[in-house]
């Protein structure tokens, strides 16, 4: 449930669910997201959802912070309850010309690259959000002892389709960014596509996730 | 010949197309785009009879030079810009806010904005451009909206489908003013600031870095210190929200920002002074002024009406 509303800056509504990043209040914020869209309230702009957020973006032209608030505090959240999730495959290629980060990783978690795979791939993923870039999922949760910070210095490139992770998530870059997450490999699938403007992104948020290891050779060859 | 169009002869430094925008996408990752001064953008389409959302040709510093073939047809050239007309061997100097008609043969040489960043082109007609998602703003970040998503090249051409036929001159007498100070609202993390870093932010002139964009604004000044944590969970972001990451200078997120970001927001630009802050060039002074949340509701009433005040004035 939301816990409290305020402005954020004269054109936006900050929802906070509360301060613990875990799957329970993400659902909720994912609910509201969704049951929100549905209504297609008039003036809405924008709204992004992410681990325990939900900002609400509208036209000062159309709409004001009082009026949409009220709104939002009297919607009826409840018929949403039942999350709709799909479960996604993800081929990754793990060859040391993508894994770019293992090296530093089997360092910093004292913990040798098999095994930070092994745990990697034994993973159901969860999809909390997707944004920063177009399409970009932030998924969660990796185990306790497989956490690590962001790179010191962030990478000015790093390469389309790979895979990264930090702290509890794990990431896909669907572009050639900017960025400082430790990156284990590359996929091969089109994460973003923007043809498809109905549904663009293969990962949502609410989805379940798995990677699944394929050899460098399959990533060359790879057909979607 | 049926064919109307231009030539590019020189693509400027960031040349785009852009309208009013796409909404509802960032939950999925893609910013609001969209022309970054909207007053001069909906002043440059209203001077050619054009509808107020329909796309132009946004340029920052340097502009395009552009060489017309076709039929006549009616140009107008918004903000602070220094523009030129060549027809035949002479050179005739553009003005800003007026409907100006041009020729076959005619180039048009949008030399650079003047005390500004951004300027306006609007033609009179229907262009031929490429829209995802109701929208052919070029976000180039993506590489989404009309000529893939990339900024305007030399060699490139800009094909027109149908000329508007009323060809009447319309004028404007406005000059485009420039501030310095900034109204803000304070943002969510304000308190993560130490008071010295409040005071800081509120009273004390920033520099506008060098390294700003469609994306972003950074500010060069004194520190602001931070006494809570350098990063909060990541979150949504909106335009004119500022951040201030570990370095202790604050970044203002302009209309290509990324969707959400993990920095402490100090601030939030009132919607008012929008148009007035994309402007600022690097190394201009900026300085922030906290107003509440009732006080930049009006001022945006006022800054609507003077936008519709002017609109009616053409």
């Amino acid at each position: 449930m939301i816990k409290n509303i305020s402005n954020l800056g004269d054109a936006a509504l900050y929802c906070d669910f509360g301060t613990e990043v875990n799957k329970e209040n993400n659902i909720h914020v994912i609910n509201y997201f969704k049951s929100i869209k549905e209504e297609n309230i008039p003036g809405v702009n924008n709204l992004t959802p992410s681990y325990n957020k939900l900002i609400i973006s509208f036209d000062l032209k159309k709409t004001n912070y009082k009026d949409l608030k009220v709104l939002i505090e009297n919607l009826d959240i409840n018929s949403y309850e039942n999350l709709k999730s799909e479960e996604k495959e993800i081929p990754v290629c793990c060859d040391e010309s993508f894994a770019l980060d293992i090296k530093r990783l089997e360092e910093k978690l004292k913990i040798d690259r098999e095994k930070i795979y092994e745990n990697f791939f034994r993973k159901i993923f969860f999809c909390y959000m997707t944004g920063f870039i177009a399409g970009m999922p932030f998924l969660g949760d990796l185990d306790i002892n497989m956490r690590v910070k962001r790179l010191e210095t962030p990478r000015i490139k790093v390469p389309k389709g790979s895979i990264g992770i930090t702290e509890q998530f794990a990431n896909i870059y669907t572009f050639e960014s900017p960025g400082g997450w430790n990156i284990i490999g590359n996929t091969p699938l089109k994460i973003f596509n923007k043809y498809k403007e109905s549904n663009p992104n293969l990962i949502n948020p609410g989805d379940t996730v798995v990677f699944k290891n394929i050899t460098k050779d399959q990533f060359q060859n790879y057909n979607e | 010949m049926n064919k109307n169009y231009f030539q590019i002869i020189r693509g400027g430094i960031n040349t785009t197309f852009q309208d009013q925008g796409r909404k509802n996408l960032y939950h999925i990752g893609i910013p609001f785009s969209g022309a970054m001064d909207n007053r001069n953008y909906l002043l440059a389409n209203n001077l050619v009879g054009n509808k107020s959302e329909a796309p132009v040709i946004e340029f920052a510093y340097q502009g395009p030079l552009l060489k017309y073939f076709g039929k006549k047809i009616n140009i107008a050239v918004t903000g602070d810009v220094n523009f030129k007309i060549k027809r035949n061997s002479n050179e005739i100097n553009g003005k800003c806010y007026q409907s100006i008609t041009i020729e076959n043969g005619d180039e048009l040489d949008i030399i650079s904005t003047n005390k500004s960043v951004y300027g306006y082109l609007a033609i009179s007609a229907q262009l031929k451009l490429k829209y995802q998602w109701s929208s052919c703003s070029i976000n180039t970040k993506a590489n989404i909206g009309a000529n893939e998503g990339k900024k305007l090249e030399k060699k490139q051409e800009i094909d027109i489908l149908k000329i508007n036929k009323n060809l009447s001159n319309k004028k404007l007498n406005y000059t485009d003013t420039r501030i310095e100070k900034i109204r803000v609202i304070k943002g969510t993390n304000f308190d993560y600031f130490s008071e010295n870093g409040k005071k800081i932010f509120l009273e004390k002139e920033f520099i506008v870095s060098k390294l700003s964009d469609r994306m972003g604004m950074r500010l060069e000044g004194s520190k602001i210190e931070n006494i809570i944590n350098t990063n909060i969970k990541s979150e949504g972001l909106i335009k004119g929200v500022i951040q201030v990451p570990a370095d202790g200078n604050p970044i203002i997120m302009l209309s290509d920002h990324g969707t959400i970001g993990g920095y402490p927001k100090i601030g939030v630009v009132i919607s008012a002074d929008y148009d007035k802050l994309v402007q600022l060039t690097p190394g201009s002074k900026i300085k922030f002024e906290e107003v509440n949340l009732a006080s930049a509701e009006n001022l945006f009433r006022l800054y609507e009406l003077e936008t519709q005040n002017l609109i009616s004035q053409i």
